[in-house]
């Protein structure tokens, strides 16, 4: 189908699947940030979510699904990009483009390098057994605990770092991401532009430091 | 020789109308069966490919460009005129062939200049259809300006881009039919020979410009729109790479060169700075229509900034000597005016050979805004140019080259006197006689391309039988060695000069003696000088690289030596004109006010020229023009 | 002036190539940037050497033959410009220039700075018109065009088709060329006719001739002589989508 081989067809496709990942790390978000809220605020939320049952399934289903598609013709687009483009100029120079458009495959790449990482570390609960919720108590409630789980991780330092990294290159990702995805879905005019660039930005800014939040007060022992 | 152009007679309302009934036509089946070379892919060339392969005929086009979007008609700025009479001021085809022939001072066909009044207005609707974005009204109708001359408002334009936007209309015409198949197209290709056989035009030869390659075409007919020659000059408004080769090649194969002496010296142009200028930078005309052309009324106030010159000091030549028109004087009237004032020591800038063109009126008038949204990009291509800001003081202007009336002659079909060779566009000689108006030559481009090529071809065709002469015939290897032989003999010169010296050396010679002003005495010193320079040419010249490569020094070196045997033809025919018309002005020739004076009794034909050889006398043949619907009238524009 | 130019040399397609160094002096301000070449060829040529060899044109601006990277910027500093308008005055005494060719791989090399742009034409063929044929039109006024859609579409069409907006895309991107042309034919009703099939052939095209993609650098507007705005392409990526949209009629 045209949409699948067409140069436009494949960047509205990143841009779909692109922003329905920003819906989930949304989503995803807020519900992480109830860890602020005590044990009872994540472990309610995780609770809530496991006893979704099969729709958690369907919801596991459809990420992969965005994943595998963002994912495939991110590189697509890359390597295409990369053939048409020649060795570069004696002095190269850009003007406007920024760091995070030209390392949008990088970022992208640790990103799913986190993501593996981080689907054995809290969904598969393989990489540190010792401090999964599946092998700690229950808590007060008799939920799992993944409150616990959670401090405990981010109390290591190893851990906080992995995810401050991998949460700067979200936010890299998405500091050129957000803005582009309004050009091109072709809502962006003129002299507006940068308006939307820079709101993009700063969306960017709040979604890293916010992801990044968690880890850094867990580690500050802010939280405990 | 006597020449008949078979002009259709009658009442002239009729002619074109009659006569398309009258001429044979192609049966439909056999068009694919004829293939058609068009070198030159402006407007006349690229809307005759789009047209004729679209009509079924088997099209070859070339140009040497690497795109034929980039013909020289890109440069058009001003606009394109038709008598559509939107603006309901009076306007009329009979008023726009009226204008046309009496801009052209009586020399040239009444009935090709009908046609093109005609077709003008069906030229316009093409465009629009095409998707030209001409100018229009917040009510969403085409806009109209008045330009160069006329006292109706009858030219359409696009921003200051008209002939971009007309010449992308082509092209895109023409892509569609190169994707389509029926137009094959070679870019950068140059024609360097016309292969004639048995007196009918078969093939042309052409250099590959990226491999040296000399490769040969075969045609049953042979289209040349190839445009203007005024780069004789060096010092012009045309592109690098225009030349008068296709056209030259073809006269010495037989075409006869008409009126090569009509050149047209455009009044807007930015001055000369410096000797190392390369080419000279035309402002559209239209800045006449709020710009006001003065020079200090004292020489000695040429040295101050315009602004401390007060206006009772001030000379707006051109108001003062044509009152009713003004600024607004014909171009080769203006250019004139400023010359003369120039000569009079008068001139301003650092060369002295410069006059103001002043929109301070104008601003406080309108505003420097509305003036800035009718000629923002000229503005700016001045600052670009000068570093001098147009808004803060006057402009300096002065006339340049810039368009050729003359070209190869040609009949009412625009075939030329070889059966076969067809020629259109600034190539051609036929509608504007010895002066252009403005925004006609795109009209012309146009016309003859998707309006009158695809009719008046067709009676020759229907009378041969297609596809007689292939490149196996020895006519082709014949031209293919002279080319090469020519090739060869320019890169074992290696002389002193430069080609780039040499050709300023003929410019200055035709600029000062075959210019604006020509004498007898100017004019036998040009065929003086002209030899001697061909002289130095082939003994003396360094064109370096090979002949099998891309090699831009050997392309200029051709050019050059086409426009140094060229020139002497236009000399020769400035200096048999005994006469002053139009943008040909003999200093003899003139009223005691310094007007142009014509000779309808003597010279009342246009002068077609066979060349002889190189060196040699070319001979004259005239053919006689009758004015049966113009009155002749001396041409005024007080 | 003096200057010292660091030229692309390169024989032809297959040669590799590489940057010479020339010393050009007594340059003069007024000069263009094409005349100043025009100069060191021709010592060039004086010391039997081989001249640069570059495309060049109409020289004011319009035809877009021109086509050169001067440090690293297509047509050079200056902004609205190209390289036959652009003046030594833009230059200081002593400046270290480096002149390249435009970049890309749909931009074969046929020799120093002259490349083939005739993917840029074969991108015009795929769909770049309204198919109206010759004669047998409608009166110019019968199609009303208010003039903020003309306006539009003269902005739009403005382009010159230089090719300074691949060679500036860090992905080598036509995108900016062709979304002039998609733009300027969409918003005109001669054009609507063909809308959706026009953005589709136009965009495969693009595609088929070896372009890159374009994901949103916008380095093309940037380095435009013509300021062709990105956010045609941002019309080009509607049209796209309103193509996918299959109408009543279908
Ligand atoms: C700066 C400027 C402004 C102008 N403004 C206006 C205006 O406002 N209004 C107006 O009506 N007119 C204007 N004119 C005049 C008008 O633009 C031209 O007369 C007209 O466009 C010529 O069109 P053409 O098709 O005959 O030739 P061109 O457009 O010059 O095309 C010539 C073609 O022939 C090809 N060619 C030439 N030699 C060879 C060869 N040996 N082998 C192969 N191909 C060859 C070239 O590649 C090109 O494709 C202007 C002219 C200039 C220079
Ligand atoms: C939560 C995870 C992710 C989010 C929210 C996200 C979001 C986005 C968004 C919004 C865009 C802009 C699309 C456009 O240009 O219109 C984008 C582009 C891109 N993404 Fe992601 N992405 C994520 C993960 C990834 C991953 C894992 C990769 C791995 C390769 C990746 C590679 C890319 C690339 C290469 C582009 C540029 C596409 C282009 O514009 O040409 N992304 N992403
Ligand atoms: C500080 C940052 C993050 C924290 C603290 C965090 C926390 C968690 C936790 C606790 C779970 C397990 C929920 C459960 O199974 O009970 C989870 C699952 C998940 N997270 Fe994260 N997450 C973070 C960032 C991200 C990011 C950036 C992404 C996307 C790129 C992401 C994608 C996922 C996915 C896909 C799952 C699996 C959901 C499922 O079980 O189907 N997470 N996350
Ligand atoms: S969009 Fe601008 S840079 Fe690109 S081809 Fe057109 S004029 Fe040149
Ligand atoms: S620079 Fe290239 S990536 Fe797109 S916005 Fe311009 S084409
Ligand atoms: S030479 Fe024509 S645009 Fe530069």
């Amino acid at each position: 189908m045209n949409l699948l081989t067409n140069t436009v067809g494949r960047k509205i496709l990143m841009a779909v699947t692109g922003l329905l990942l920003i819906a989930f790390i949304t989503v995803h978000l807020i519900g992480n940030l109830s860890v602020f809220a005590g044990p009872d605020g994540i472990n309610a939320y995780a609770k809530a979510l496991h006893d979704l049952g099969p729709l958690v399934w369907l919801f596991r289903l459809g990420m992969v699904a965005l994943f595998a598609i963002h994912i495939t013709f991110g590189i697509q687009l890359y390597m295409e990009n990369k053939a048409a483009t020649p060795d570069p100029y004696a002095i190269q120079k850009t003007l406007v483009t920024s760091f995070s458009a030209k390392t949008m495959i990088f970022t992208g790449l640790i990103i799913l390098a986190f993501l593996l990482y981080h689907l054995l570390h809290f969904t598969l609960q393989v990489t540190n057994p010792s401090i999964s919720a599946a092998n700690l108590p229950l808590d007060a409630a008799s939920r799992l605990d993944v409150y616990s789980m959670m401090v405990l991780s981010f109390q290591k330092v190893f851990i906080s770092l992995i995810y401050i990294v991998a949460m700067i290159a979200l936010l890299l990702h998405l500091a050129h991401g957000i803005s582009s995805w309004v050009q091109t879905f072709g809502w962006s005019t003129g002299p507006s532009q940068d308006k939307v660039i820079s709101i993009g930005k700063v969306l960017a800014i709040v979604y890293g430091l916010a992801y990044i939040a968690i880890p850094l007060l867990i580690l500050a022992r802010i939280v405990k | 020789m006597i020449l008949d152009g078979k002009a259709p007679t009658g009442p002239i309302e009729t002619t074109w109308d009659k006569h398309r009934f009258d001429m044979k036509l192609v049966n439909p089946a056999n068009k694919r069966k004829f293939k058609i070379l068009v070198v030159g892919t402006g407007l006349a060339g690229g809307a005759a490919a789009a047209s004729l392969g679209e009509l079924g005929y088997n099209v070859e086009a070339f140009c040497y460009q690497d795109s034929p979007r980039r013909a020289h008609s890109i440069a058009a700025q001003g606009g394109i005129n038709a008598a559509k009479n939107y603006p309901n001021d009076g306007d009329s085809v009979y008023r726009l062939f009226y204008d046309t022939v009496k801009g052209g001072d009586f020399r040239a066909r009444e009935a090709d200049v009908w046609r093109l009044a005609q077709v003008s207005n069906n030229i316009i609707d093409q465009c629009v259809a095409q998707g030209v974005p001409f100018a229009r009204d917040y009510a969403g109708y085409l806009d109209n300006r008045s330009f160069g001359g006329a006292q109706v408002s009858r030219t359409f334009y696009a921003r200051g881009q008209t002939g971009q936007q007309l010449l992308l209309g082509a092209y895109s015409a023409l892509s569609r039919q190169i994707k389509n198949g029926s137009v094959k197209m070679f870019a950068r290709r140059e024609m360097l020979d016309l292969v004639v056989v048995d007196g009918a035009a078969k093939g042309i030869t052409c250099r590959n410009l990226i491999t040296g390659e000399i490769e040969s075409y075969w045609g049953d007919a042979v289209v040349l729109a190839t445009g203007g020659f005024v780069n004789v000059f060096y010092l012009s408004t045309n592109a690098m790479g225009c030349s008068v080769t296709a056209k030259w090649r073809a006269t010495k194969k037989g075409a006869y060169m008409a009126n090569p002496c009509y050149t047209q010296i455009h009044p807007t142009c930015i001055p000369q700075h410096g000797d190392k200028q390369s080419k000279l930078t035309l402002m559209s005309e239209s800045l006449r229509n709020d710009g006001r052309v003065w020079v200090p009324k004292e020489a000695k106030d040429t040295e101050k900034h315009p602004s401390e010159i007060p206006e009772a000091d001030r000379d707006y030549f051109l108001e003062r000597k044509y009152p009713s028109y003004g600024n607004l004087a014909p171009r080769d009237i203006a250019s004139r005016a400023a010359k003369e004032a120039c000569d009079d020591g008068r001139g301003v800038g650092e060369s002295k050979r410069g006059v103001f063109l002043d929109f301070k009126a104008s601003i406080d008038r309108l505003g420097q805004s509305t003036i800035a949204e009718r000629y923002g990009n000229l503005f700016d291509m001045y600052y670009k140019i000068t570093a001098e800001d147009g808004y803060e003081r006057p402009m300096r202007i002065y006339p340049a080259p810039h368009y050729s009336m003359g070209g190869l002659w040609v009949d009412y079909h625009c075939m030329s006197n070889i059966p076969g060779l067809f020629v259109l566009g600034e190539a051609n000689f036929s509608v504007h006689g010895a002066n252009r108006l403005g925004a006609s030559a795109l009209m012309q481009g146009l016309a003859d391309g998707y309006f009158v090529i695809p009719y008046t071809i067709a009676p020759y065709l229907a009378s041969i039988t297609p596809g007689q002469v292939k490149t196996d015939h020895d006519a082709f290897k014949e031209s293919q060695e002279s080319v090469q032989q020519e090739i060869s003999k320019l890169l074992a010169i290696k002389g002193k000069k430069t080609v780039g010296e040499l050709h300023r050396a003929l410019g200055n010679v035709m600029w000062e003696d075959v210019g604006m002003a020509r004498s007898d005495a100017s004019l036998n010193h040009a065929l003086k000088r002209i030899p001697e320079i061909r002289e130095e040419f082939w003994n003396n010249v360094n064109v370096t690289g090979g002949a099998m490569e891309l090699n831009q020094q050997l392309e200029n070196a051709w050019r050059l030596a086409d426009f140094l045997e060229f020139s002497e033809m236009m000399a020769t025919d400035a200096l048999h004109r005994e006469e002053s018309c139009g943008g040909h002005f003999r200093v003899e020739h003139q009223t005691d006010d310094g007007e142009a004076m014509r000779n309808d009794e003597d010279f009342s034909y246009s002068a077609a020229w066979e060349f002889k050889g190189v060196g040699k006398a070319p001979e004259l043949h005239k053919e006689p023009l009758k004015f049966e619907n113009v009155k002749l009238a001396v041409r005024s524009y007080k | 002036m003096k200057l010292t130019l660091h030229v692309w040399r390169q024989k032809g397609p297959e040669d590799s190539g590489k940057l010479e160094t020339y010393k050009a002096d007594n340059v003069s301000p007024d000069q263009s940037f094409l005349e100043m070449l025009d100069e060191v060829n021709d010592d060039l040529v004086k010391n039997g050497g081989d001249p640069i060899a570059f495309d060049h044109d109409c020289r004011e601006g319009i035809c877009g033959m021109c086509s050169q990277v001067i440090n690293g910027r297509p047509h050079g500093q200056q902004e609205l410009t190209t390289v036959c308008q652009l003046h030594m005055r833009e230059f200081n005494e002593g400046d270290e220039i480096f002149i390249e060719p435009w970049r890309a791989r749909a931009f074969p090399i046929h020799k120093d700075l002259i490349v083939d742009r005739t993917a840029l034409d074969v991108v015009m063929q795929s769909g770049g018109y309204a198919s109206c044929h010759t004669g047998g039109v409608a009166d110019g006024n019968t199609l009303l065009v208010s003039k903020p859609v003309a306006d539009y579409a003269m902005d739009a069409a403005e382009c010159i088709g230089c090719g300074a907006c691949v060679a500036a895309c860090p992905n080598s991107s036509a995108m900016l060329f062709t979304s002039a042309k998609v733009a300027q034919l969409a918003v005109l009703p001669q054009g609507k006719a063909e809308a959706k099939r026009r953005v589709k052939a136009m965009t495969e095209a693009n595609n088929a001739e070896g372009f890159g993609n374009c994901s949103n650098h916008y380095e093309c507007e940037a380095a435009c002589p013509k300021g062709i705005s990105v956010k045609f392409i941002a019309k080009l990526n509607r049209e796209y989508l309103k193509s996918m949209v299959p109408s009543s009629t279908e």
